[in-house]
Parts: structure tokens; sequence; C-alpha cells
């Protein structure tokens, strides 16, 4: 597997804010590798540096083996960027964008047709709109199309999901995962956890520093205790209720149930006990295995901690 | 559940509610009730109607026909009184940027015609309540986003409204802060101030008491997530949506 | 009450933390206080004005001297003949030329009266009224000097005026040209720098930024169609100017489209290094529009002559190029010169234009920051 991106101990500072902070990894030809965090994490910084868009302040980054500070120019003939705001022209139309960005690449749009087919297939019978009256959705797949018309090595997506319906994104990412067939490596970042589950190999960041970084099954198996889930017809109560309890190490909302961790693991009565006395009506406990938000919470109290 | 007793008291009432744009129709004959101190979350993909929606309830708009009304006010006739009765976050700004969290608080509490001294009252109660004091004199464009976000909500609520209006309040907030941000609402509506939210986090979903999904422009689902759930046979309210919520087409 | 009270309050603090609106209260008036009170004036100071002594005796020196002497001229030629007239008006810093006729002075102590011709630069009639006037009053003066000896003595010294380039004295000779500067400048810079940081604004800058346009490459492709498109407007302006106004081009048309696509290049060029420097297109509206405006009006000797202003408001017109090309506009349409005498405002626009093209070439950054 070749490594296609290489980060080195990067570091980048704007005025007393320190946005990455020591920052090493690796990404290999074709994966499909997530940076998952909070707004404010250094996502947006970090694909700047990668780009070639920003200089880190320390450390160096090696896109396809050369250094993004000195090798811009060639980089950037073999980068698809798609950035936050999807940036696309808002008063052309979706032919005129896709083919304004084909031809700033040197390329057309029949070349790579094959390439966007099944992405720009959705929007296609929408070209002639202006790309400002798009829905959500449909400029996110107008964007995705501009960022690969030049058939591009490496795909730099920054949170392409972000605001965009649950029904959308899922498309999107199917849409993601054929993409891995042309050996086109896919960098993404996201706000959403459970996309992390979609990619490769995940990077887990919060303020500018990497919390984890594996497999999203390894990050999961790496949660420390065991994990219980517990349900309960008053949720509010049932979480203010648990977090009295003098085992509870952490209570966390979790859809439906509240997800614990209990001080030696161990759920013996004293629990259902303490609950019944509170008031607590049938409350319902399972162990669960922990997923990738869990360990992540995990990660960030400990970070939070020192 | 909400475990209280004001389940009887309609805070929203929606009855045929169209509302039109040119011969665009935004919201095509909806229908809903909302309860005092419900968690009501309104789900949809985007341009399926739920901001032109919520902008109706909020007076911010009017209806092109069929009834509305809102903590007990006409939306046609009384928007202003609308207005006055409830409170509003959404996504894009809540707070000054330019000014400190003291000040915005002070100000809103002013905006919302509150008297000096219980202003006063609440600033208190607020900064302890969300371990703020050391920001008292920051100005809010040096906050992290997720102290802003709970700082908005706070605010807000802060003059007691019957209903607040939360316009994806979570977006690109890290996981502990969101949590701590329903934690929030569960108080609030504990309290019996009932909760409209819109949310693109399907896990939130789940928090709701009640949750809604629009899709072009009509309610197709209404209902509590556990029984949608079940009636679509889905795990997650994820599912559920996939299923039924179609994108708008361009 | 309260709630309008607290609204005002929050006003108050968004004034007070923003440095910008705090220079639009308090320095922008002052600014203009500042300027207004120096640059506007309506009197003349060291107007330039030539003599056609045809007589040379002892009444044509006495006047000359009273003349220069007053302050508010300078001397600066002795003419040989009318041919020189036109000659040194196209040089542009004479504003008046007064002939004594042959035999002056013979004339007026026997016949009592004589003329003197008054021939004043048509081109920019503001100045030229005034100097005619003030011309006329001190010759009036000298005239009741000459009484005063001999109670009934009627000298009459007789001032014939007459407007060179501008017989009728339109006003319009002076406001078309002077606008059609402003106009120019302000569009073009406005267009090209709204056009770059539009971009910046709306993301796409960074997409282009990725890919491999050249830095060069973007700013000349943002020029290239401004740059088509002002000279037709510039072609239209001239003919309203003509059909509506009367205004004619005395001089070579080829050369004013040249001069003028010169300007208008210069001009874009200045829009590109502002958008360099804005964040945001606000910021360059403000600065090419507004901040262009004022100087270009009141300090680029489109209405009010630098000539009249104290010399610090010359030393900061120097580096306002309007000044020039009204200089070499009127030239040429209204005095019909050709390149010979406006060598030097085209040079001057030249070299502005290549400096603001390699700055902003150099400030043009490949990369966000």
């Amino acid at each position: 597997m070749l490594p296609v991106i290489e980060s080195f101990g990067v570091c980048k500072s704007y005025g007393t804010t320190r946005a990455l902070d020591n920052i090493s990894f690796t990404v290999n030809e074709s994966e499909i590798f997530g940076f998952i965090g909070p707004d404010g994490a250094g996502k947006t910084t970090l694909f700047r540096i990668i780009t070639t868009l920003l200089l880190p302040d320390e450390g160096t980054i090696k896109v396809l083996g050369l250094n993004c500070t000195t090798g811009y120019k060639e980089l950037r003939k073999n980068i698809g960027y798609m950035p936050g705001r999807f940036s696309l022209y808002q008063d052309l139309s979706v032919e005129e964008n896709l083919n304004f960005y084909a031809t700033v690449f040197g390329t057309t749009v029949e070349e790579n047709y094959d390439l966007i087919s099944d992405i720009y297939s959705h929007i296609e019978p929408f070209k002639k709109r202006l790309a400002g009256k798009l829905s959500g959705g449909m400029k996110q797949k107008l964007a995705l199309s501009c960022a690969l018309i030049h058939k591009p090595k490496i795909l730099v997506l920054d949170e392409p999901t972000t605001g965009v319906d649950a029904v959308s994104r899922a498309e999107f990412w199917q849409m993601l995962e054929k993409l891995k067939s042309h050996n086109i490596t896919i960098i993404v970042s996201t706000p959403y956890m459970d996309e992390a589950m979609r990619c490769d190999k995940v990077a887990l960041i919060q303020n500018g520093r990497i919390l984890a970084i594996n497999t999203p099954d390894k990050i999961r198996e790496g949660f420390t205790r065991k994990l219980f889930t517990v349900k309960a017809m008053d949720k509010f109560k049932l979480i203010t209720t648990l977090r009295k309890y003098p085992e509870t190490i952490t209570a966390w909302p979790f859809g439906d149930s509240v997800h614990l961790t209990l001080n030696g693991d161990n759920t013996d009565d004293s629990l259902l006990i303490f609950l019944r006395n509170e008031g607590i009506t049938d409350p319902v406990i399972e162990e669960i295995a922990a997923g990738i938000e869990d360990r992540f919470l995990e990660l960030m109290e400990k970070g939070s901690k020192g | 559940m909400f475990g209280n007793n004001y389940m009887n008291d309609k805070v929203i009432y929606v009855h045929n509610l169209v509302k039109k744009f040119g011969n665009f129709v935004a919201n095509d004959n909806l229908n809903f009730e909302v309860y005092r101190g419900e968690i009501f979350g309104f789900l949809g993909a985007n341009g399926a109607g739920k901001t032109t929606a919520i902008r109706i309830l909020s007076g911010l708009s009017r209806p092109t026909s069929g009834e509305v009304i809102v903590a007990g006010f006409d939306a046609y006739k009384q928007a202003e009184m609308i207005k006055k009765n409830i409170g509003y976050m959404c996504q894009k700004f809540s707070l000054y940027e330019d000014l400190t969290v003291k000040e915005n608080i002070m100000l809103y509490g002013g905006i919302y015609g509150m008297k000096l001294a219980l202003i006063k009252k609440r600033v208190h109660e607020l900064l302890e309540r969300l371990n703020f004091q050391e920001y008292e004199n920051r100005i809010i464009s040096d906050l992290p986003l997720g102290l802003r976000q709970k700082l908005a909500f706070s605010v807000a609520v802060l003059h007691e409204p019957k209903i607040v209006f939360l316009d994806e309040p979570t977006g690109g907030v890290d996981p502990i802060t969101r949590r701590q941000f329903w934690e929030m609402i569960y108080e609030t509506a504990a309290g019996g101030i009932t909760v409209f939210v819109t949310t693109h986090y399907m896990d939130e979903a789940e928090y709701c008491d009640r949750i809604s999904i629009m899709s072009e422009g009509r309610i197709v689902a209404l209902d509590t997530p556990a029984a949608l759930k079940k009636m679509y046979e889905a795990e997650t309210v994820e599912e559920v949506f996939i299923k039924i919520a179609r994108p708008a087409l361009a | 009450m309260k709630r309008f009270l607290g609204f005002v309050k929050k006003e108050f603090l968004h004034i007070f933390r923003d440095y910008r609106t705090l220079i639009i209260l308090f320095g922008i008036p002052v600014a203009q206080i500042l300027i207004f009170g120096f640059a506007v004036s309506t009197d003349i100071k060291n107007a330039g004005v030539a003599f056609l002594d045809l007589s040379k005796d002892e009444i044509t020196q006495k006047l000359t001297d009273k003349i220069i002497s007053s302050g508010f001229f300078k001397k600066t030629d002795n003419l040989l003949n009318y041919s020189d007239i036109d000659l040194i008006f196209k040089t542009g810093k004479t504003k008046a030329v007064i002939v004594f006729e042959e035999n002056f002075g013979s004339k007026l102590i026997k016949d009592g009266k004589a003329s003197i011709n008054i021939i004043a630069d048509g081109s920019d009639p503001n100045v030229a009224t005034l100097v005619t006037n003030y011309t006329i009053a001190i010759i009036s003066d000298y005239n009741r000097e000459l009484n005063k000896p001999a109670v009934n003595s009627s000298i009459m010294i007789q001032p014939e005026v007459k407007m060179f380039y501008n017989p009728e004295l339109k006003s319009h000779f002076m406001f078309v040209p002077g606008v059609i500067t402003l106009i120019l400048i302000l569009i073009c810079a406005l267009m090209t720098s709204v056009t770059i940081t539009r971009e910046k604004e709306f993301g796409t800058m960074e997409v282009l930024l990725v890919s491999p346009l050249k830095p060069v490459q973007i700013i000349l492709g943002k020029v290239t169609p401004y740059f088509l498109l002002s000279f037709i407007n510039v072609i239209l302006i001239l003919i309203m100017s003509w059909l509506v106004f009367g205004l004619p081009v005395k001089g070579s048309v080829t050369l004013l489209l040249l001069e003028s696509m010169l300007y208008i290049l210069m001009s874009l060029s200045l829009g590109i290094l502002i958008s360099t420097v804005s964040k945001t297109m606000q910021q360059a509206i403000f600065i090419s529009f507004i901040g262009l405006m004022l100087p270009t009006i009141l300090l680029s000797g489109f209405i009010f002559p630098i000539e009249n202003m104290p010399k610090i408001y010359d030393y900061v017109s120097a580096v306002l190029p309007p000044r020039y090309f009204i200089i070499i506009i009127k030239s040429i349409m209204i005095k019909g010169t050709g390149i010979l005498f406006v060598w030097k405002e085209t040079l001057i626009l030249l070299l502005m234009t290549i400096l603001f093209i390699g700055i902003s070439v150099r400030k043009f950054k490949v990369r966000l920051e």
C-alpha cells in the first residue's frame, strides 16, 4: 500500500490560537480517510494545508511524494478540492460550472465523464438551472462533480455533508464508496460520528489534536470500560438520577437511552434498587459494545482532564 | 416521556395550514398540535418546507390559509403578541458578536421588556447555572462555539416564554456540548416551556417527545420516535427518515 | 420604553467598538472641512498670464507691471506674434494672454482711447471668467489713476475679451471632460475590485487557487472583459457628448481613444490593487467608490484649479491619476493638441499602470494567507 499523504508533526497557529498541534498521520492509496471532530477542531485548516492553500508553521506534509510547500504547482493538478461552502458559481448554470472547472484543469467534460456519470446523472436534468437555485443535496453533487472532473488522484472534501439532510448524506457516501474502484484516494472531514463508520481509517480530532487514529472498529474497541444502556420512560429524570448514583463514572444521553459507565464495571442489583428508590419504574439495563461516539466522548473527557 | 401534567394545554394549534409563494406550495395542508412542556422535533429534508412553517409559527410570516394559533394567539391578527411570547434561536445568528456576555443578556432582557431587577437576577442565575462567571465580560466572538450556543439558548428563554423555537441549534458542536445542550433543553421543558426544535442529527430526534417529518411541503409522519420506529420496522429514526423523506428534487 | 433604551445602548456599543464607524463619523467630516475649506476657492492665485505687447511703451510697461504685481498673476511669457497664442495655451501654463495694440500709449493720449485684448483659455470657463474679471478690474483701476490729475480728462482703456477654444464659454466644456474622467475611474476600479473580492467572499477563490491557473492568468482574465466593454463605453460617451453637448474633438480622435484606453487600463489595475487589500466586497466598494470619488472631484483639477490650492494639496493631487487624464482629455478635445504636449502626462499614467499591475501580481497571494 503506497502512502499517498504523509503528515509529520504539523503545527499551525493563528495568533495565540493553536489550530493544529503536532498532527501526524498517513493515508494510503484508494483509502477513504475520515477526520471526525466538531467545529474549530482544525479540520479545515489541515485540509487547506494539504491542498497547498496554507503553509504549516512547523512540520511537513508530503502528498504523492511531493512536499506541500515546494511542490504545490504540480500537486494542484492532481488534487480535487471541495471546500466547506461548496464554492460553486451561483450565477452560472450547472453545465457552465462543470465546463468551467473542466477547462481550468485542462480537460473536457466528455473526457472523464464516466467518472462522474453516477453522480452527475442526478442533476443532469437540471443542467441549465443556475447553481444558486439548487437544493443543498444537489449543490453537493455538483460540487463533487466539479472536483472530480479532471480525474484527480486525491479528493479532498471539507465537510461535504454539513447542513444536508440524512437522505442526501446517505446517497453521498454511496457515491464516495463507488469512487474507490477508480483508485482515487479520498480524505473527508465531517462532524457526524456515524459517517466515521463508513471510512477505512479515521482520525478523531479535537482542538487541533488527534485523539485517536485507526480503523473505525479498532477505535471502538479501544473503549476502556464496559458500556451499559439504560432505558426508562422519563429520560431526563433518568439521566439526573444516574448522575446521582455514586458508582457512575459517565452517563450520557444517546438517542432513546442513556449510555452508562460504572466504577468497577459492575451492574449488580444496587443500581436497579437505587433507580427504583428514586422513582424510576422499570428501567431496562443492558450491556452493549461501544460505538465510535462513545469512544470519542471518552477520549474528549480524558483530554480535558489533561 | 413528558412526565408532567401539562399535557392538555395546547400551545400550538395548526389546522390545514397552507403557504404559497406564487404558484409554489411550500406548506401543503399541515395539521398538528403541540402541548405544553413537550419537546417537539420538526424534521425534514432541506427544501421540505420546515423553515417556512417555523417562520409562520414564530409570527414572522403570514399563512396563506388555514388556522394557526400559537401561545393562544392568532397568527394572522396577533403576530406581534406571538413574538412577545416566544423565544427564538437560529443557527446563523443569535448573539451580537462584538458585545460581551453580560451585555447580550442585558440587551435581550431589555428587548423582552423585562424589569431591570429581574434581568439582573437572571444574569446571575444564568451565569451560575452555565458556570460562566469568568466569561461575564468576555466578547462573544472570543468564546468557543459550544459556549455560544448554550448562552444563546439561555438568552432565548430568558423571559420564560411559552414556547422556544430552535433552528438547528447544535450544528457543528462537539458531542459533549451537544449532550449538555440537550440536557438544558430537557430542563427547560420540565419547567413547562415547550421546545420546538429542528435538527439534522437523527439521534437528537430520539430525544424528542414527538417528532414530525416533512417532505415536499407535507407532513408524512407524526408520532413518538418509538411508535414510528415500530411502524416502519426501523432501528433508528434515521432509518425511518430515509424510508419516508425524499430529498427535494433540486 | 425600556426596550427602546436597551436597543439604543446596544447601538452605541456597536459604534464605539468598530473603529471604522468612528472614522466615518468623525474622521470624514474633519477631512471634508479641510478639503473644502482650502481646495474650493473661487479666487485665483498665480494664474499664468502672457503678454503680447505690440507697442512696448511706458504705459504698456506700467500696466504690465501693475497686473503682475497684483499678486493674482504671474508672468509666463512675452509673446512676439499672434500665432504664438495657440501654442502657449496648449502648454497649459498660461490662462490668459494680454494683447496691447500697436502705439497703445500714443493712441491713448491722442484719441483718449486704446484697446487691450484679453484672450483667455476658454477650456476652463471658470478660470477664464475669473482671470478676465480680475484683469478688467486692474485695468479700470489704472484707468482711474490716469484720469485723476485732470478733472475733465476722459481716458478710456477698452478691454476686449475673447475666449479661445470656447468662444461661447460653455461650461460643459469643463464639466463633460471632467465627468468622463471621474466616471471612468470610478466604474473601472469598482468593477475589478468587486469581481475579485466577490470570489473571495463566496469561497470560489479557494478552488481557483488550487487549480493550475496562474495568478497572472486570473488577474488578466478578470481585466480583459471589462477592458473591452469599457472601450465601447468610451466611444458611446464621446458620441453622446458630441451629439448632446456639441462638444467636439478638436484634436486626433485616435489619440483620444488610445489615451482613454490607457486610462481605463490604469483604472482597472487600480481596482485589482484595491482588491488585494480588501477582504470583503463591502470594503472594496467603499474604497473604490467612496474613497476615490471625493479626492477625484475636489483635488484633480476637475472643478477647482489646483493652482489655487495650498502647495500641499498640489502634492496630494500629484498622486491622483485623474489629474493627469483631465489635462490630457481637455488638451486633445478642446485645444486640439497632439502627443507632443501631453507626453508627460501619458508617461505618468503608463508608469502608474505598470506600478499597479506589478504590485497586484506580487501581492496576489498564491495561498490563502
